[in-house]
């Protein structure tokens, strides 16, 4: 898994490529968290060229957003989500807590 | 037969001689060799790339499951995963022989609630059920602990 940060003037992008598992979701977290921690909490998370992610990463995904909620003060979106983690995303009732943008120029967009 | 290892303490021995079996280090950084190893017996067996990204799911949900939460604590644990077709049905065992966790004690998640409510714990346990056909987890008196996932083709 590799992840790149990109600022934007209104959201910081946030870019996985690979697979997020438990092996690597603690960095996908520490990712999100660095962001948060540097008063970013408009983030547009780009999985382009994401192959794979597991519950591991969903429960990542799920502390950035709480966080970046918290009084009004951003959120996380989603974009290009791979077909097949877009299912697992909607059986774990997660596509509800994410807007979703086809392209991440869209995502970056909508801030 | 090749990848086979009879395992003694399994009743199940014909069954799992037809399987393939490996033992890994009960460790996060193999879900990747795991991933691999019942996906390419997915694939060969017939299924689509979306049973298979399933299939690749559920099992790293269990072994990660196993390895977070069986073996807290411990060092040293090792999984044994067995995997094989028989007909249009795919078997997963992954054997532990750490503290039993039963997958049916969980609640599963309210996938309902809102943001601040929801609970991500139960949520792999609740991605295996929805995945697989058939979810069974039995721990043994010899105190290994057996879960059992079937797939059927469609």
């Amino acid at each position: 898994m590799e992840i790149t940060v990109q600022e934007f003037k209104h959201c910081d992008m946030i870019t996985i490529k690979g697979r997020v598992d438990s092996s690597t979701a603690p960095q996908l977290a520490q990712a999100l968290e660095s962001a948060n921690d540097g008063g970013k909490y408009k983030l547009v998370v780009n999985m382009a060229d994401l192959e794979y992610m597991s519950s591991a990463g969903f429960r990542a995904l799920l502390a950035a957003q709480r966080n970046s909620k918290r009084y009004n003060r951003g959120e996380v979106v989603l974009a290009a989500v791979p077909e097949r983690i877009r299912e697992a995303l909607e059986l774990a009732g997660f596509t509800e807590l994410f807007k979703t943008f086809d392209d991440s120029l869209l995502a970056v967009g909508h801030f | 037969m090749e990848g086979c290892r009879l395992q003694p303490y399994l009743a199940e021995a014909a069954l799992i001689c037809r399987m393939q079996s490996v033992r890994y280090a009960a460790k996060f950084e193999f879900l990747d060799e795991i991933r691999d190893f019942v996906g390419e017996i997915a694939r060969q067996g017939g299924f689509g790339d979306k049973d298979v990204y399933n299939i690749q799911l559920a099992t790293d949900e269990a072994a990660s499951n196993i390895i977070e939460h069986a073996y807290d604590g411990i060092r040293d644990g090792v999984l044994d995963l067995s995997c094989g077709m028989e007909k249009d049905v795919m078997t997963i065992i992954l054997i532990d022989y750490g503290i039993p966790f039963d997958p049916s004690a969980i609640p599963m998640p309210n996938l309902k609630a809102d943001l601040s409510e929801r609970k991500i714990g139960g949520l792999g346990i609740f991605l295996m059920r929805k995945l697989m056909d058939e979810v069974h987890y039995d721990p043994r008196p010899d105190k290994s602990n057996v879960l059992t996932m079937i797939k059927r083709k469609r």
